[in-house]
């Protein structure tokens, strides 16, 4: 299929009407990894996506495959291989599943294939409709897919796009404890052949499937290693205890926990959305 | 020299009027993201209003006085009535709103050549605002017209006016919160659609303000409202939303822009110019003069 | 491989496709609407009546673009009035020049006195081919630059909509404003022929009929392939969601820009057309009040559907006729009020309402105890 590309980044740096969100960030990500951005909100993780596929201006370099992406628009990094998702799943409602990845399909289609009627399902179309388990829905309106449903057809629809690197941000946020893990193993599987980022708030998700971590505080990279190595790391501890402490203070709860268990803690993370603060 | 003065002074008059309708437009389009057609009809209310008064009331000056008051509570009594039989319904649409106001519209027209007639009606000015002021005298004078200072003075009145009410009053301080974040002001004990209705009534009564104003300038008429509504979006356009700032800027710039080309063309020729001009700015900044940048997507 | 056995089921999902046209039922609707056009109405309408429903036509072929632009595309385009203009004035300047025979100038010209030639860019239309052309090539063309300026820089919704209006405003301004050679006001009247052919004889009448019927039918067929193309999904898409289609590597800039130069085309032709139909065409036709009852008729019908969009704009041009020939004053407020109806209270127009009737019912039989409606 499509070539193992990494991504580089150096000295990256956004600002919005002064203020500095994302400040001077390096990171690297290696061809196939698995790799999950937390940190606290406002950290940057989000912008940080925004900045490599082109949606807000930056300065810095970002290298993609040693291709520099940095000044280039939106849709041609889309081109360039990379895809990214959005935190509310954002598919065409008004077309059905097997639409909404016919078009992520046909970016380079010529004018005459545009203007002629799809006829059947095309290949790639329906290989990733196989995989994010959607084969039976191909022809409802996605706007009646459940909320997991349609972060697996945007999934799907990177796929089908045939991206290099896939750019998630709160892939299973929303989800059920068996959609979470159903959906971990999908990113595992597709990195076996694409690089995949995932911004993740949930850290059992986290612990289950990253294969490796960095932690984003105050638009910088605090922390960067395996699960094991960023949750030893004094400074990640500070981070989120300041913060679980700040959030702890308020709801007037016990002290925090730290994320000191390398296994997943099973059933109990189910339903939980985005609970990062005090379950870190 | 004074032709060139005479023409700046005549296009910040016509910035006046332009600012006076925008004024109204920058709440309801600028802060709440409704295209309002009907806002034309509104400065004909305010218009007419004036010629009622006159004929009640005696004095031209007293009337004149009186109207701006009352032309401002019965255009903004419009707005509101108009806010919540249909315009609360489609929030979520804005482009469907521009054709329901534009109905709404066609309707206020024709209920005006029913009360008043299809032809024009004309106020009498009163005696202080027909003369001129001399600026620069000599052979060639530079004349300013009363009513033209009067119309100025109105429309900086007006923006003071709104910028104080948005910035110091709890009013101006709810409104500026529902347009930065509707839910938030929502569940902080805001009520958004009472807010919503208060904005809607200043903005349209900016509106009949601006239509006493026009009484000055030009005759009455059912479709007063139609052409110089939509030169009045283009300053909104043109001036980006969220802030006054940009709503004066435009306007007085596409007032003497207006006046100059057709000082040197012709009206119609100046017409063209003036929205090629528009386009072509908007290439450069397509969100506007002044925007409130945010990380929306859209 | 499935990863995903335990997927839930779909909630809903019987009809076979959101957008896929029925080919038979669109076949049946064509053949349908043509026996109406060329048999039916030919052999049931006077000539008088049978020149109105030309003009309806006309507007129906508006109509078509609208559709494509403002239903699939979410263009809300409220100056439809400059490419049916320029379409029309193209179309009228040539058979303004054919009218006054070689070496003369067009009458009012003549009667203006000011031009002792013909304008240079008066010039090319003397030429049938290329007068042709230009009916729909000019508007296209028009349609193309400034769809470029705008879409590239993100110009959208609402202020692409006042936009177009302006620019339907500033084109009907304009020719006002150049007496001496667009005829100001009264725009080019009085047009008595076509291509050789006498206007003023009922049989040539009836054949400007015909061919604007067959216009019409090709308009639609051309249009409802786009839709149902793979382009017309992507349509949709960027309608929903721009955003996202840049991110699938698509420039929804290029995606809106045919939808809208297509229509600008359609426009354009109707425009043309409806010249040799009604003798005239003026300032009156092109600004801001036929420009935005030319989105009415779409609206009422159904915006998205090519069936509703073209049925309703035919159905308010007759109603506006009929009505406003008898009660002006009662026409204006039923035109405000089927704005407000169409547009408040059903968005998705008349055509909508069979659907809600449909899905009513089959949820009432849905329902065994058969009690909810």
């Amino acid at each position: 299929m499509s070539q193992l590309s990494g991504l580089e980044i150096r000295g990256l740096r956004v600002s919005f009407d002064g203020f500095t969100a994302v400040d001077g960030v390096d990171l690297d990500v290696a061809p196939g990894d698995l790799r999950f951005l937390i940190g606290p909100n406002g950290a940057g993780k989000t912008t940080l996506v925004d900045a490599v596929t082109g949606l807000v201006k930056a300065q810095g370099s970002v290298l993609f495959g040693g291709a520099e992406l940095l000044g280039r628009s939106v849709h041609r990094i889309a081109r360039s291989g990379i895809g990214r998702t959005f935190q509310t799943a954002t598919v065409f409602e008004g077309l059905t599943v097997l639409q909404n990845l016919d078009i992520a399909a046909g970016a380079g289609r010529g004018m005459l294939t545009m203007l002629r009627r799809r006829k059947g399902v095309p290949e790639p179309v329906a290989r990733a409709l196989e995989t994010v388990g959607l084969t039976d829905l191909a022809h409802s309106p996605a706007g009646t897919l459940a909320h997991g449903q349609k972060q697996w057809l945007e999934i799907g629809m990177l796929l089908v796009q045939d991206v290099r690197l896939l750019l998630l941000d709160e892939p299973v946020a929303g989800m059920s404890h068996d959609e979470r893990q159903a959906t971990g193993e999908l990113l595992e599987h597709i990195s076996e052949e694409r690089t995949v980022v995932v911004i993740e708030h949930d850290m059992d998700f986290m612990r289950s499937f990253a294969r490796s971590v960095s932690v984003l505080h105050a638009g910088r990279v605090l922390s960067e290693g395996t699960v094991a190595e960023v949750q030893a790391d004094p400074r990640v501890q500070e981070v989120y205890l300041g913060h679980a402490a700040a959030g702890d203070a308020a709801l007037g709860s016990a002290g925090p926990t730290l994320p000191d268990e390398p296994e997943p803690s099973g059933g109990t993370a189910s339903g939980r959305t985005g609970a990062a603060v005090q379950e870190v | 020299m004074t032709v060139i003065l005479g023409q700046t002074f005549t296009g910040i008059s016509i910035g006046a009027v332009l600012l006076l309708i925008a004024l109204g437009l920058s709440l309801t389009f600028g802060q709440m993201n409704v295209i309002n057609m009907a806002h034309g009809e509104f400065i004909m209310a305010g218009a007419y209003t004036t010629y009622v008064l006159q004929k009640s009331i005696s004095g031209a000056g007293l009337s004149l006085l009186v109207a701006l008051p009352v032309a401002f509570l019965v255009a903004g009594a419009l707005g509101a009535l108009l806010e919540w039989v249909l315009i609360r319904r489609l929030y979520l649409r804005p482009l469907d709103t521009l054709l329901v106001t534009w109905g709404v519209s066609l309707m206020l027209q024709q209920l005006a050549r029913d009360l008043f007639g299809a032809p024009n009606v004309q106020t009498r000015a009163p005696d202080w605002l027909t003369g001129n002021i001399t600026v620069l005298g000599g052979s060639d004078p530079l004349t300013f017209a009363n009513s033209r200072l009067f119309i100025l003075g109105l429309a900086v009145t007006a923006v003071v006016a709104l910028s104080l009410t948005l910035r110091l009053t709890s009013l101006g301080r709810r409104i500026r919160g529902v347009v930065q974040n509707r839910d938030l002001a929502e569940v902080s004990g805001i009520s958004t659609s009472r807010v919503d209705r208060t904005a809607f009534f200043l903005g349209s009564g900016l509106a009949g303000v601006a239509g006493v104003a026009l009484t000055l300038v030009g005759p009455i008429g059912p479709t007063m409202g139609t052409n110089i509504i939509i030169d009045a979006f283009l300053v909104i356009v043109v001036g980006g939303i969220g802030q006054l700032k940009g709503t004066v800027i435009v306007a007085f710039a596409l007032g003497v822009m207006q006046s100059v080309l057709e000082y040197s063309t012709t009206v119609s020729v100046a017409k063209v110019l003036v929205l090629v001009a528009i386009v072509a700015f908007l290439q450069w900044r397509p969100q506007g003069l002044y925007t409130l940048r945010t990380r929306s997507l859209v | 491989m499935t990863l995903f056995k335990g997927a839930p089921a779909a909630p809903a999902g019987k009809s076979p496709s959101v957008l896929a046209g029925r080919p038979a039922r669109a076949w049946a609707g064509f053949a349908a609407a043509a026996v109406a056009l060329f048999a039916l109405a030919p052999l049931a309408l006077s000539d008088f009546r049978l020149g109105l429903l030309a003009k309806y036509l006309c507007t129906a072929m508006v109509a078509v673009g609208i559709c494509l632009a403002w239903g699939r595309g979410g263009l809300l385009t409220l100056g439809q009035g400059v490419f049916f203009g320029l379409g029309g004035y193209a179309m009228a300047m040539h058979l303004k020049i054919a009218d006054a025979g070689p070496g003369n100038l067009p009458d009012f010209m003549q009667l203006y006195g000011t031009a002792s030639e013909l304008p240079w860019w008066w010039r090319p239309f003397g030429n049938p081919l290329v007068a042709l052309a230009a009916t729909v090539l000019l508007p296209m063309a028009v349609a193309a630059v400034l769809g470029s300026f705008i879409f590239r820089r993100r110009v959208k919704g609402a202020y692409f909509a006042i936009l177009s209006q302006a620019l339907a405003a500033a084109f009907a301004i304009w020719l006002i404003g150049q007496q001496a050679t667009t005829g100001g006001t009264n725009g080019l009247t009085d047009i008595q022929g076509f291509f050789g052919y006498d206007l003023d004889d009922p049989v040539n009448q009836r054949m400007v009929y015909f061919v604007i019927a067959a216009v019409l039918l090709l308009l639609i067929a051309l249009v409802r392939q786009l839709i149902h193309s793979r382009y017309g999904e992507l349509l949709v898409a960027v309608r929903d969601s721009e955003e996202r289609v840049r991110f699938l590597g698509y420039d929804p800039a290029n995606v809106k820009l045919v939808a809208y130069v297509v229509a600008a085309g359609t426009a354009g032709l109707a425009g043309a057309l409806f010249v040799p139909a009604v003798g005239i065409i003026s300032p009156a036709m092109i600004g801001i009040v036929p420009s935005i009852e030319f989105v009415i008729g779409a609206a009422v019908g159904g915006r998205a559907s090519l069936a509703g969009a073209v049925l309703g704009a035919i159905g308010v041009a007759w109603a506006k006729t009929a009505l406003s020939e008898e009660f002006p004053a009662a026409w204006t407020y039923f035109q405000g009020l089927l704005f407000i109806v169409a547009l408040a209270f059903l968005p998705g127009g008349l055509v909508s309402l069979a659907g809600i009737v449909r899905r009513r019912r089959a949820a009432a039989t849905a329902l065994p105890s058969g009690g909810a409606a």
